[in-house]
Formats: C-alpha cells, structure tokens, sequence
C-alpha cells in the first residue's frame, strides 16, 4: 500500500482532531492536542503502564474480593473463588460474565498489548488492518473488566441485614480495580500510527 | 516518490491525517448521513449527520435530567425475612468508604456520576452556540477535547450490567425490588448510545475552529 502519509509528507497529523501540521509544531491549533510524531519511543509508556498493571493484578487475584458474613461466618472470596460459587450454584452465566470480565479478558489484553508493541517494527509481523483491530478491541473491550468492581460495590452497599447477612468488598477490589486502570492507559498510550511503519522508515 | 511538497500553512488546512494510521485525506463537505473512512485502515474520519449539534445537545439534557434523578431516587432495596436494606447510587460508591479503599469509592463516583455528567454539560457547552450557527464559546475547545479524552472513563454502561451481575448474585438470598434510580439509569445507557452515535468528531472540529 502506498498510501502517503503526514509523515511521509513531512507534515505532523493530530491524533486527536486529525488536522495536519507542518512538522515542527507542538500543539495543534484547533483543539490544543499536543502533536506527537510518530516515534517508536513512546512504546517504553506502553509499557510502563503495562507492567504497572501486572503487578496490580498479582493481589488482584490472591487477596480476597469479597468477604460475605452469613449468620456469624465470615466467608471470604477470590475472584476466582467468586466465580466458582456462582457456578456451583448452577448460576452459569453469570459465573462466565465474571470469569470472562476478571479473567479472561485482563489475560487476553496483556497478551495482545504485549504483541502489538512487540511486533512494531518487526519485518515478518502481518501488520496493519489485523492489528488496528486487535487494538481497537482491547480499547472497546478493556473498560468492561471493571463490571466486577461494580458488582463489588453494589453488593457491598446493598447486602446490609446485620446479623443475618452482610457483604463487605475485600483489598483486591483494589488492586484490581488499580490493575484495570492501568491496562487501559497502557492501551491507550499505544500509538496505532506505529503499526503501518516498519524499521526501515524508522532508521532514516 | 517526488519531493514532499511542503504546502503553506494555509493549505493544510484543507487535509485530515487519519488519528489511526497518519495517511492524508483531503477533506470535503459531505451531504448529511454520508461517510469518510480511512482508505487505508477504515476509521470513520467524518460522519455528518442531519441536524446533529441539536440531537447531541438535547439528548445531552434529557442525560443530565436522568442522571440527577438517579443520584436523589431510591436505587435497589433487598428484604428477607423482615429484614431490609436500601442503597441509593451514592451509596454504592460508598460501599468502600471504609479504611485503605475510601479512594476506590471515589474512582466509582467519578466514573458512574462525575464524568457522565461532565461530559453532558462540556457537550451542550460545546454545541449549544454551534447548533444555534453562532461561533463557539471560549475555551470550547479545551472543553470538546476533555469530552473525547474522558470517554473511555466513564462507565455508566458497564454499571448498569454490573447491577444486573449483582442482582443475579443477591437473586437466592433476597428479594430485591428495583427503585426509580435503576430505571433512569438503564433510559440513560439509551440517551448516551443514541447521542454518541450524533457526535461526528471531524464536524464538531471544524466548527469550532471556524472564526
């Protein structure tokens, strides 16, 4: 594809509004962005906020979620351990929801976040159209892990009977919570430009 | 390839760089409902839509509307055996006001509350002069951009299915009855859907910038 690029023409794009710039401009006119050359650089923020969120979700599935009080036994609960009961209790969709959002999906972004700035500038990597979307997924997809925080905190606020029954959130709502948030800004700090540029047109 | 030429300033403004992938389109007017994708990678670069400053504006204020009605109205109450227990949305937050986590209640009342509401407010800011053919406030632009960059934050959608997690949860223990806050919230995710699919990025730009 020979496709001609603000780069290429020696101009700078705003990521944000899509106005183009003569290169040597800091902030783009229209909407204050602050314009951003292409630059393979940037990816040490990717990752950054990548092992930032690891190490988050380290506790994040270790300590324990959710701490249920049920006539004087304290039960207390993993994410992991959460989803279990659930499906013990033959409530299986919602035992996938919750494996699907604390799980499955924070793995399954680390994995392609990590692969996308892995194979920036790789010359056997497949590259454009495959990559945008696997990007645009995590961006789309990455915010709903947060639904288990959610359920945390309406459990929480909700499930108040005193003796009989009470629900109090446990430290990795925290941590998880912490852990989502910083994979999403590691998405976030990816920049898609990268993709379509491979190492020979950096080096020049 | 020839030489790059290097247009004056003047001339650029006539160009988008796709956000996505930096290849240069050059812009034209498109009659409402038409579509400008990336011919490279198929990002929607401009999205026009009949009367779209006034849908985003109004649906804005029917948001703003529900969601304080959210915030005051009761939002779930569970009873079992004689015993009950109501949460308002604030209450939710709440829930981890308690010790180390009291900064985490904070993050989920931005995040349903804070940033749903800013956005509807920076949003008829932003429109309100423009719909109207007047030239946009001060700061407008500042504001629009904190709109877009915020987006990904605010997560009143992924509350609302959060509520529906949780109720499945308390389903075995408690009956739980549905206050008037839950219902706003739900017609809410609705508004938010229907006025995001109004807001043409490129189009809002552009009036904004125009003196």
């Amino acid at each position: 594809m020979n496709a001609l690029t603000a780069t290429d023409a020696g101009l700078v794009g705003c990521t944000r509004c899509g106005r183009v710039w003569p290169k040597d401009e800091g902030h783009c006119a229209r909407c204050g962005a602050h314009l951003q050359a292409v630059d393979r650089h940037r990816l040490q923020a990717v990752w950054a906020w990548w092992i930032a969120g690891m190490i988050f979700y380290i506790p994040a599935n270790l300590l324990p979620m959710l701490v249920t009080t049920t006539l004087g036994n304290a039960q207390k609960n993993t994410i992991v351990g959460g989803a279990i009961e659930l499906w013990k209790h033959h409530n299986y969709g919602v035992a996938m929801i919750i494996f699907g959002a604390s799980i499955m999906i924070p793995v399954g972004k680390f994995i392609a976040v990590a692969y996308l700035a892995v194979s920036v500038g790789n010359e056997s990597r497949q590259g454009g159209k495959p990559h945008l979307h696997m990007l645009e997924v995590v961006e789309f997809i990455g915010r709903w892990s947060m639904i288990d925080v959610f359920v945390v905190a309406i459990l929480s606020a909700l499930v108040q009977l005193g003796f009989v029954a009470s629900i109090h959130p446990g430290p990795a709502a925290a941590s998880f919570a912490l852990s989502v948030a910083f994979t999403m800004l590691s998405a976030q700090s990816f920049d898609p430009r990268l993709i379509w540029r491979g190492p020979d047109r950096e080096r020049k | 390839m020839t030489a790059p030429f290097y247009p004056h300033d003047h001339d650029l403004s006539g160009l988008i760089a796709c956000p996505r992938c930096d290849v240069l389109h050059r812009s034209e007017e498109l009659a409402d409902g038409q579509r400008a994708k990336c011919t490279r990678c198929g990002t929607v670069l401009m999205w026009p839509r009949k009367n779209a400053f006034l849908h985003v504006v109004s649906l804005s204020f029917t948001g703003m509307i529900l969601m304080i009605g959210a915030i005051f109205f009761p939002f779930l109450e569970i009873s079992t055996r004689g015993l009950s227990h109501e949460s308002s949305i604030f209450g939710v937050a709440m829930a981890f006001s308690d010790g180390f986590l009291a900064p985490l209640a904070f993050a989920v009342l931005t995040m349903i509350v804070a940033l749903p509401i800013f956005r509807f407010v920076a949003l008829i800011y932003t429109l309100w002069p423009l719909a109207n053919g007047r030239p946009a406030y001060r700061h407008a632009a500042t504001t629009f951009r904190l709109v877009q960059e915020l987006q990904p934050w605010a997560m009143a959608e992924i509350f609302i299915i959060g509520t529906a997690v949780a109720l499945v949860k308390i389903g075995g223990l408690a009956t739980v009855s549905l206050g008037p806050a839950f219902w706003a919230f739900c017609v809410l995710i609705i508004v938010i859907a229907l006025k995001n699919s109004f807001v043409s990025d490129w189009t809002i730009w552009n009036a904004i910038g125009r003196k």
